[in-house]
C-alpha cells in the first residue's frame, strides 16, 4: 500500500470514498468489518485528520457517528449490506432528529452473494427509513458523491445513505482528487432537546419534517446534476444507476439513458419528462425492481423485471440476453474439480471441528472463517443465520430437546462475532438457565474480513495499544459457572473438555486461546516446527487427510504399490494436529 | 486513440499475488494514457479458493468486468484455473499460463485426480499459447518469489504499451529492496513472448 497521492491514481471504490471523506473534511470515521465495505475504513486511516475507529457492531458504529455528528463535526459510517440490519434502530430514529454535522452511512451491499449470507438490497432501507441515498457507477463518482453527501446532509438536515456493491466496492479506476474543506465549523455542545430527544411528543412533530423533507428532496432531485439525462437514439430509454449503468452503455451504446445519482427519494417529474422523450421506457437495476415498482406505482409504463433477474448481479452478458440481442457462444470446459476457500495451514479451528465431527454434536454456527468448518471433510457445522446468531439459536433448542439429543447441542462462536452481538445471547443463555455448551474461537483477530484488531485482540483501527478483553473474566461476570480455556491445536484436549461439558446439564463455555496464522503482529503467532511423512512408516491409511489440511496431499500409489500421504514443507505450520492423528507414528519433525 | 477495449483476465489460487499483479497491469495502462478499470472478488477467496481478476483498458471503458466470451488474454497463475477461465475469452485469445498445478481439497485428500494434459488441452483451443515455467525462470532471476514478474513480462509483450510505462509501474508498486530482482524477471518473461 502506497503512502502518499499522486493527484489522480486508480482507486477502489473503497479507497475513492475514504479519500471523499477526507476531503468533506470528515472528523469521524467508524465501521464494523464486512465484505465488500472494510477497506473504507482501512483507508481513512491514511488521513490523520480523521479519528477513525473499529466499532464493536455496526450499531454501536452508527452511534458514535450520530454522537460525532450533534456535535457538529462531519462523521462517516461504513458497513456491509447486512450491518445495517443491526443499525437499523438508530437509522430510523436518526431520520427525526436529523444531523448537526453532516452524517453518511454508507452500506456495501453484495449482489451475488460473493461473501455474504443473504442478498438484500438495501435501498429498500433509504425508503423504509426516508433518508435520500445516493449510488456511485465508479470510483470517481465514490469520491464525489462522498463529498455531495455531506453537502445534502447538513442542507436537508438529514443523515444520508450511500449505496455501493462489490463491483463498485471492489473494481477500480481513475480518480482525480480535490483538497480537503478546512472552513468548517468547529464541534461544539449546542443543546437542543426538542430536536434531539425523541419523546413522543417530540418525534411526532418531527415525522412531518421528515415528510416534506423528502417531498422537497424528490422535487430538487431533478435538477440534480447527480441525476443525468444522456439523450441519444429515442426508441430506447433506460433508467438506471449504480453498476448497472456501467453495463447498459457498455451494451446498449446508443440507447437513451436517465442515470440516477440519487435513488431515493426519485426524482419524478424528471422521470416523467424522460418517459414522454422516448418510444419504449425500461429500468436496468440489480436485485428488487426498487425504481420499477415506485416508477409503476407513478403511473409511467415500464419494462423491468420481466425481462432481468432479480436474483443474482447483472453482467453485460445478462443484459444482452435480457434485450434479445446475440450472445457471444460460451466455449464450455469439462467439469474440473471445485476449488472453494479452506481453513488455513495450522489454522486454530481445525482441531475444535474435528472433535466436533467426531462428538456427533449438532454445531450452531456463527459467521467467520470457521464457517467452513461446514465444508467436507471437517463437516461439522448444523447452522448459520448471521453474526451472533449461534448463541441464542442452542439456548432455543435445547429449550425443546430431550436431555439425551440436547447434550449435542454446541453454539461454535468467533472472538470478534462473540463481542459484536453473541455476548447478549449469552447473557440469555445464563439468565433462562440454558443448557448448552458454547465454544468462544479466540483467534485474537477479526480473521474473515482480513485480519481487523478487534477489543480483544488489544490494539485499536489506528495501532496503538489498548485493553484486550478477558474472556474467561468477561464469561464469569456474566455468571457463567463452568468457564475452561483449551489448546485447540491438542486434539486429546479438545475431545476431553468438550466431551465433558457437552455432558455437563449446565451453560458452559469453553475458550480457545491459539491465534490465527496470518496474524502478522510480531510474538502473536509463531510458526511451529514443519512436520514430514516418513514414507516408509506411512501405511497409507488416509487418516491425517480427515482434517482436511491444505499441506496435507495424497499421494497416490503407482504398480500395485499403496498410496501415501505427503506435507508440503513450504505450507505446513507446525501445528502438529495431524501428527497426533497417526497411529503409526508415520507424521514427524522435519529434520 | 481507437476506441478498442482490451479485455485481460488474471485468473489463479488467492494467495498467488494475484491482486497485486493485476495492480501493476492497471497501473500501467493508466501511465500509458489509457482509461482503466479493475474488477476482482476479494472476501473468501482469500483462503485458497479460485481467483478472476479482470483488467479492461482504452480510450472509454465502461463495465469493469470483461463481458462474457470477450477476453481478449488471459493471464493464469495456476494450470486448471487457467483452463477453467478458458470460457471466458473469445476465438483466438492469447493464453499466458503459469505451468504450476496447486493440487484444490478434492484432489488434496485423494477423491478425484488432478486433471492430466491440461497444456496441450489448452493449446489445442488457444494455439497462441504460451506456457511459463515461472517458478524456475523466477528462481534464475535471482528469487523464488518473482514468478509472477516473469508471467508479466511474458503478458506484456503481447500488449501494446511501451516498455517503459511496464518499467515505471513496477518501480512504483515494487518494494525497493526487490526492485532489480523483479525488473530481472521481467525482462526473462519478456524473452519468452
Amino acid at each position: 500500500m502506497r503512502k502518499t497521492y499522486d493527484m489522480k491514481e486508480i482507486l477502489s471504490g473503497n479507497e475513492a470514498i475514504a479519500r471523499g471523506a477526507y476531503e468533506a473534511g470528515v472528523k469521524v470515521a467508524c465501521a464494523y468489518p464486512g465484505t465488500p465495505s472494510t477497506e473504507i475504513l482501512e483507508n481513512t486511516i491514511r488521513y490523520p485528520e480523521i479519528d477513525s475507529s473499529w466499532a464493536t457492531n455496526e450499531k454501536v458504529a452508527l452511534e458514535v457517528g450520530i454522537g460525532a455528528c450533534f456535535t457538529g463535526a462531519r462523521a462517516l459510517v461504513t458497513m456491509k449490506h447486512v450491518g445495517v440490519n443491526v443499525a437499523a434502530d438508530p437509522l430510523f430514529t436518526l431520520s427525526y432528529t436529523g444531523v448537526r454535522g453532516g452524517l453518511l452511512l454508507v452500506t456495501a451491499d453484495d449482489p451475488e452473494l460473493h461473501s455474504s449470507q443473504n442478498e438484500q438490497d438495501n435501498r429498500n432501507y433509504a425508503k423504509f427509513a426516508k433518508v435520500p441515498m445516493l449510488e456511485p457507477s465508479d470510483s470517481q463518482e465514490c469520491l464525489s458523491f462522498t463529498r455531495l453527501a455531506f453537502e445534502i446532509s447538513e442542507r436537508y438536515d438529514t443523515p444520508v445513505m450511500l449505496r455501493t456493491t462489490t463491483r463498485i466496492s471492489h473494481s477500480k479506476s481513475v480518480v482525480e482528487f480535490g483538497e480537503r474543506l478546512t472552513d468548517l465549523p468547529a464541534p461544539a455542545l449546542v443543546k437542543d432537546p426538542s430536536k434531539y430527544v425523541m419523546l413522543p411528543g417530540n418525534a411526532r412533530g418531527r415525522h412531518y419534517v421528515v415528510e416534506d423533507r423528502m417531498v422537497t428532496l424528490s422535487k430538487d432531485g431533478c435538477s440534480m446534476p447527480i441525476n443525468r439525462l444522456e439523450l441519444r437514439d429515442t426508441k430506447i430509454g433506460i433508467i438506471t444507476a449504480g453498476v448497472s449503468y456501467n453495463y447498459v452503455r457498455e451494451v446498449l451504446p446508443d440507447a437513451s439513458v436517465l442515470k440516477l445519482g440519487m435513488v431515493h427519494p426519485l426524482p419524478f417529474d424528471l422521470i416523467r419528462d424522460f418517459a414522454s422523450k422516448v418510444d419504449r421506457l425500461y429500468v436496468v437495476e440489480e436485485l428488487d425492481p426498487f425504481i420499477e415498482e415506485q416508477v409503476k406505482a407513478a403511473g409511467i409504463a415500464v419494462t423491468g423485471k420481466e425481462i432481468l433477474p432479480i436474483c443474482g448481479e447483472l453482467t453485460p452478458g445478462r443484459i444482452r440476453k435480457a434485450f434479445g440481442l446475440p450472445e457471444s457462444e460460451e466455449s464450455a470446459v469439462e467439469k474440473l474439480p471445485g476449488r472453494p476457500p479452506n481453513m488455513c495451514p495450522g489454522c486454530p479451528h481445525r482441531g475444535v471441528f474435528y472433535t466436533l465431527n467426531r462428538l456427533k454434536a449438532y454445531v450452531s454456527g456463527d459467521i467467520g472463517c470457521y464457517t467452513l468448518g461446514f465444508m467436507p471433510p471437517l463437516s461439522a457445522m448444523d447452522t448459520c443465520i448471521c453474526m451472533g446468531a449461534s448463541i441464542g439459536m442452542a439456548t432455543g433448542a435445547a429449550k425443546v430437546l430431550p436431555p439425551e439429543e440436547r447434550k449435542k447441542v454446541v453454539a461454535v462462536i468467533g472472538d470478534s462475532t462473540f463481542l459484536h452481538t453473541g455476548v447478549n445471547g449469552l447473557i440469555d443463555m445464563v439468565y433462562n438457565k440454558g443448557i448448552a455448551t458454547v465454544i468462544i474461537l479466540d483467534n485474537r483477530i477479526t480473521a474473515m474480513t482480513g485480519r481487523q484488531d478487534n477489543p480483544a485482540s488489544g490494539h485499536t483501527l489506528m495501532d496503538s495499544p489498548t485493553n484486550a478483553i478477558d474472556f474467561p473474566m468477561l464469561c464469569k461476570a456474566i455468571g457463567v459457572q463452568h468457564v475452561r480455556t483449551i489448546n485447540p491445536l491438542d486434539l486429546r484436549e479438545c475431545k476431553k473438555v468438550i466431551s465433558e461439558e457437552m455432558e455437563r446439564p449446565e451453560t458452559s463455555v469453553i475458550i480457545t486461546d491459539k491465534p490465527c496464522v496470518l496474524i502478522k503482529r510480531e510474538g502473536v503467532f509463531s510458526r511451529g516446527k514443519v512436520l514430514t511423512v516418513k514414507e516408509e512408516t506411512c501405511v497409507g491409511c488416509r487418516t491425517c487427510l480427515k482434517i482436511g489440511c491444505p499441506a496435507i496431499e495424497w499421494v497416490p500409489g503407482t504398480e500395485g504399490k499403496r498410496g501415501k500421504a505427503f506435507i508440503d514443507p513450504l505450507l505446513c505450520n507446525g501445528c502438529d494436529v495431524c501428527r497426533q492423528l497417526c497411529n503409526f507414528s508415520a507424521i514427524q519433525e522435519d529434520i | 486513440m481507437s476506441d478498442k477495449i482490451t479485455n485481460i483476465l488474471l485468473v489463479g489460487v488467492g494467495g498467488q499475488g494475484i491482486l497485486l499483479a493485476a495492480e501493476i497491469l492497471s497501473e500501467t495502462c493508466m501511465l500509458a494514457g489509457f482509461d482503466v478499470k479493475k474488477s476482482e472478488i476479494h472476501g473468501m477467496s482469500q483462503r485458497g479458493g479460485s481467483v478472476v481478476s479482470h483488467v479492461r483498458y482504452g480510450k472509454q471503458v465502461f463495465s469493469p468486468i470483461v463481458p462474457e466470451g470477450e477476453g481478449d488474454l488471459l493471464f493464469g497463475f495456476e494450470l486448471m484455473e487457467s483452463y477453467r477461465s478458458l470460457t471466458l475469452l473469445k476465438p483466438g485469445a492469447t493464453v499466458v499460463a503459469n505451468d504450476l498445478c496447486i493440487p484444490p481439497p478434492s484432489v488434496l485428500i485423494g477423491q478425484e485426480p488432478y486433471p492430466a494434459h491440461l497444456a496441450d488441452k489448452i493449446a489445442r483451443r488457444f494455439p497462441d499459447l504460451i506456457l511459463v515455467d515461472g517458478q524456475q525462470l523466477a528462481i534464475e532471476a535471482g528469487n523464488a518469489r518473482t514468478a509472477n514478474t516473469v508471467l508479466l513480462g511474458a503478458v506484456s509483450k503481447r500488449l501494446d504499451i511501451e516498455e517503459k510505462f511496464w518499467l515505471e509501474s513496477i518501480e512504483r508498486m515494487v518494494p525497493k529492496k526487490a526492485l532489480a530482482v523483479n525488473l530481472k524477471a521481467f525482462e526473462i518473461g519478456r524473452s519468452l513472448a
